[in-house]
């Protein structure tokens, strides 16, 4: 099954914005795409409980993995989103 | 005839308006054989859905971008598809709707906190899930802040974090509270945004929803069941209040000029809104960089945090506090044992004696900063209790270039040797909220003896008039910093008493500024004087109230 590592951006952490933005762009993804640390066992990425209870913080390497058409792009999209510090970004609507 | 209850006073202002009180958490029924498994998962899905889709609204609806992150993942965890199949699993297993919500955010909460660190400060948000889908599912009023959909004045027990961050400054009045002291979470939330406030008024208790009340944040009087009349009186003062508010501006003085600088607390260069208008800061609190993180934060990043503050203020002052933190606030890098006494441990300056690179960093990383501004950076140090323990920090601070150093006064040792402190420091900044619970030995948190926390307190007027006393003597700044500046009243009580900058957060500035200016400096001294000579809080508050006109 594709997998992608990346290293957590955030610098709080995969919590708070960060895990809603994270968790919420999981759910905007054609495929199912799940989530874990080390050799612990996975999560569905759009399980906001699911995600705190990773304890991903900052400069923790997290992998991302997904099956099927698409699956490629959304691990992109995904490691992509996690590897910035979204805490420093204004919200968009604000 | 209406009738009246009391209270503390802890943010001033009037308002007028129906009483809606805020629900506490419902209790669940005793456990019962389920009858129809299916449709207590029906009940369990609809609760949960309820409370996302309520959480989402008021999301949507949130003036503070912070409060609308907060719900809308709070709003996220309650609509997470995990929960529910907890829920499941639990009537699968033979318990009722309530119950299975019950144990299901109850499991859920426990993941969170066995995470650890900032991912357990969320098991409070399943805590309150929990209270609304059990809330939904018996059909009791939703707990948390209540939505009438027209202003009102908001009646609670006690006001927790978790339950104003979602509280609109624009639907609610007031704030009346059964619990809490001057320095609890509402008494600041209310000064914070500008809202009267009157907390420790048990007989709030007895308010139906719907009252019209009128809520007098000055002297802690809750006038219950007023005439519309009375109360239309009351909101149009309040107006011309907000008017006047909006009117004052410049630097803060007493009618005759005599200089009261009027700074800002901030925690961060976010909370600098408007610093053209500033005058300074005068407590930037450094705890939130160190918040919410497993290791100390580097000299680079330090340095970044201190600057973009600094070069919001070219040419005004910035008073800095080096961490405060200890066994009081823990924080998980500085690896201390827990304490059966936190408040009286190892917190504020006395970290350093174990944990002293973390110090050095940070002055390392202030001294960088200063170099690289306009601002006047002014470093102090928290709970020093030796005119010793001050020294050396005064020396650690000038080896790295710092000027203007500075000891904050929270413990009376420090008040009463305030004239030895100014000998080795430049300033001395007090701060109120612990200087009183130290001197009355009295826990901050503690709702029953608010009385004694009260900054009105003569016993603490005069460890502020000592300070104030040796800072004239040596020609040497005295500030108050703790939330006791922020009442207008008492503002005029320390300009009396010689304090020469007072720090507060900036919606209590208009207010502050306005008072002053409408005394004289000899005014406020014999209000000062009548203060200290008064026999309790009241009775101060009266006789400054009487001598200022």
């Amino acid at each position: 099954m594709p997998e992608k590592t990346v290293i957590i951006g955030s610098r709080s952490g995969l919590h708070a914005r960060p895990a809603k933005m994270f968790v919420q762009a999981a759910a905007r993804q054609g495929v199912a795409v799940r989530i874990r640390v080390g050799d612990r066992p996975p999560v569905p990425a759009t399980s906001m409980l699911g995600v705190l209870a990773l304890g991903a913080e900052h400069g923790t390497a997290v992998i991302l993995q997904a099956d099927g058409p698409g699956a490629e792009e959304a691990l992109d999209s995904l490691a992509e989103l996690l590897s910035r510090d979204l805490d420093a970004e204004e919200p968009a609507d604000a | 005839m209406p009738e009246a209850v009391h209270g503390l006073g802890v943010s001033p202002g009037r308002a007028a308006g129906p009483a809606y009180r805020m629900a506490g958490p419902p209790v669940l029924p005793p456990a019962g054989p389920v009858a129809d498994p299916a449709r207590e998962s029906a009940l369990a899905a609809q609760a949960l859905r309820d409370v996302a889709e309520h959480l989402e609204r008021h999301a949507a609806r949130a003036s503070n971008p912070q409060a609308r992150e907060i719900l809308e993942a709070q709003s996220l965890i309650a609509a997470d598809p995990a929960l529910l199949e907890s829920a499941e699993e639990g009537i699968a297993a033979g318990l009722g709707a309530a119950h299975a919500l019950d144990a299901a955010c109850a499991r859920h909460r426990e993941a969170l906190l066995a995470a650890g660190g900032y991912f357990a400060d969320r098991a409070g948000d399943l805590d309150d899930i929990r209270n609304r889908a059990v809330a939904a599912v018996l059909g009791l009023p939703m707990p948390g802040v209540p939505d009438p959909g027209h202003p009102y004045i908001l009646i609670a027990d006690d006001l927790a974090p978790a339950d104003t961050a979602g509280l609109d400054p624009a639907t609610v009045l007031a704030l009346v509270t059964e619990k809490g002291g001057p320095t609890s979470h509402t008494a600041i939330l209310a000064r914070t945004l500008g809202l009267p406030a009157v907390v420790a008024c048990r007989d709030a208790a007895g308010i139906d929803d719907g009252t019209l009340l009128g809520v007098d944040g000055n002297t802690g009087y809750v006038e219950v069941g007023i005439a519309e009349d009375v109360a239309a009186a009351i909101r149009l003062e309040a107006a011309a209040r907000r008017e006047r508010r909006a009117a004052g501006h410049g630097p803060g003085r007493t009618a005759d000029g005599h200089p009261v600088a009027l700074l800002l607390n901030i925690g961060s260069a976010h909370d600098l809104r408007a610093p053209e208008d500033a005058e300074g800061v005068g407590l930037f609190r450094t705890e939130f960089l160190f918040l919410d993180r497993r290791d100390a934060p580097s000299f680079e990043e330090q340095v970044a945090a201190y600057t973009a503050v600094l070069r919001a203020l070219p040419g005004r002052r910035v008073v800095i506090r080096t961490l405060d933190a200890g066994s009081d606030k823990p924080l998980p890098f500085l690896r201390l044992p827990g304490e059966a006494n936190p408040a009286l441990g190892v917190r504020g300056l006395r970290t350093s004696r174990v944990r002293p690179e973390i110090l050095d960093t940070q002055l390392d990383a202030l001294a960088e900063a200063a170099r690289g501004s306009d601002a006047e950076t002014w470093v102090m140090a928290p709970m020093v209790s030796t005119v010793a323990e001050a020294a050396a920090f005064a020396r650690r601070a000038r080896e790295r270039g710092l000027r203007h150093v500075g000891a904050m006064v929270e413990v009376p040792a420090a008040a009463l040797h305030a004239r030895r402190l100014l000998e080795v420091v430049d300033f001395l900044s007090i701060g109120t909220n612990d200087l009183g619970q130290y001197a009355f030995a009295a826990d901050r948190q503690h709702g029953e003896l608010a009385d004694l926390l009260d900054p009105w307190q003569p016993g603490l007027l005069q460890l502020i008039a000592m300070c104030a006393e040796a800072g004239r003597e040596a020609s040497k700044p005295v500030g108050v910093c703790g939330e006791a500046a922020a009442d207008p009243l008492l503002a005029t009580v320390l300009a009396g008493l010689g304090v020469r900058s007072l720090s507060m957060a900036a919606p209590a500035v208009p207010d502050v500024r306005d008072a002053l200016a409408r005394r004289s400096l000899a005014e406020c001294e014999a209000g000062a004087r009548r203060a200290l000579a008064a026999e309790g809080p009241a009775e101060a508050r009266a006789a400054a109230g009487d001598a200022a006109g």
